[in-house]
């Protein structure tokens, strides 16, 4: 066996190539077993009685949910591997949410609708294309193995678009604005890429 | 606002480094007035986020954002539109 030869020092944290673990690692990212809290400002902490999100921008007629609303839309349990543009990938975390396609249900979408801006308590911002949340690829969670999402981990709420690095699955999520053109968000106006696909490494402007 | 218990918070001094880098100069103890609220610190005092895709200041009153930085393999960007020169005293 050719494994055999090779020093634990060579591979690093990288699993033997060729496993099926492997082969779950997009290129140029390492393995962890936590869950690295990244945050550009202070935690918010909006209490449920104020909490709502809401879908905006290239609708015929905005829609709004209270907390207590937005729990009595159907859920659904999700096991994703999600990847962050500083390198790190963790396999099968277990969600629970709503799924964007049927938030995107309760609205009437503007035919110039191509593009969607994520926005979030604290002020930021991330731009996704609207194909890149639909058919059952992004969620906005609220519980996350099997608790409520806590605080640092964008609690109460945060969207999860694991397809792409995880800065665009905005945490403290409050609502999707769609948008007819493209709009950098928060890391996207200071060099990261407007898509941001692991698989590509699309990490910076560019990529 | 911020809560002192932040976990991840720093203060500006803990990108010294980078900002000497950028800059050419120690950056630490020059007077940035935030464009908010009007709080003038020294810059190696603004609250530090550094576990982030970037690096982000905020000012020490009112948490607005004065200086954000990303370094790329190619580049470094820098935003400083949240924050200006103080008047001479």
């Amino acid at each position: 066996m050719a494994d055999r030869f090779v020093t634990r020092g060579f591979v690093g944290r990288r699993e033997p190539a060729g496993s099926a673990q492997a082969a779950r690692i997009p290129p140029g990212q390492h393995l962890v077993k936590d869950f690295p809290v990244l945050s550009a400002g202070p935690t918010p902490r909006t209490p449920l009685a104020s909490w709502s999100f809401k879908i905006e921008g290239l609708v015929t007629e905005p829609v709004s949910w209270g907390w207590d609303e937005f729990q009595k839309l159907p859920a659904q349990d999700f096991v994703k591997d999600i990847s962050c543009v500083t390198k790190w990938t963790k396999l099968d975390t277990h969600w629970r949410g709503v799924s964007v396609d049927i938030l995107l249900e309760h609205v009437e979408l503007n035919r110039r609708a191509a593009f969607v801006t994520a926005f979030s308590d604290g002020g930021y911002t991330t731009n996704i294309p609207l194909p890149d949340l639909i058919d059952g690829q992004a969620f906005v969670a609220y519980d996350y193995e099997g608790k409520p999402l806590a605080p640092q981990h964008g609690g109460p709420a945060r969207l999860v678009v694991p397809h792409l690095y995880f800065w665009k699955s905005a945490k403290w999520v409050r609502g999707l604005r769609l948008m007819e053109r493209d709009e950098p968000g928060f890391w996207e106006s200071l060099g990261y890429n407007n898509h941001g696909d692991p698989w590509k490494e699309e990490r910076y402007t560019g990529d | 606002m911020t809560s002192p218990k932040d976990e991840m918070v720093l203060d500006g001094n803990a990108v010294a480094g980078t900002l000497a880098e950028i800059y050419g100069d120690d950056m630490t103890t020059v007077l940035a007035e935030c464009t908010s609220c009007g709080n003038v610190d020294h810059i190696g005092g603004l609250i530090a986020y550094v576990h982030a895709p970037g690096i982000v200041l905020r000012c020490t009153a009112c948490a607005t954002i004065m200086i954000r930085i990303v370094q790329t393999p190619k580049r470094t960007l820098v935003d400083v539109r949240g924050k200006r020169i103080p008047p001479p005293p």
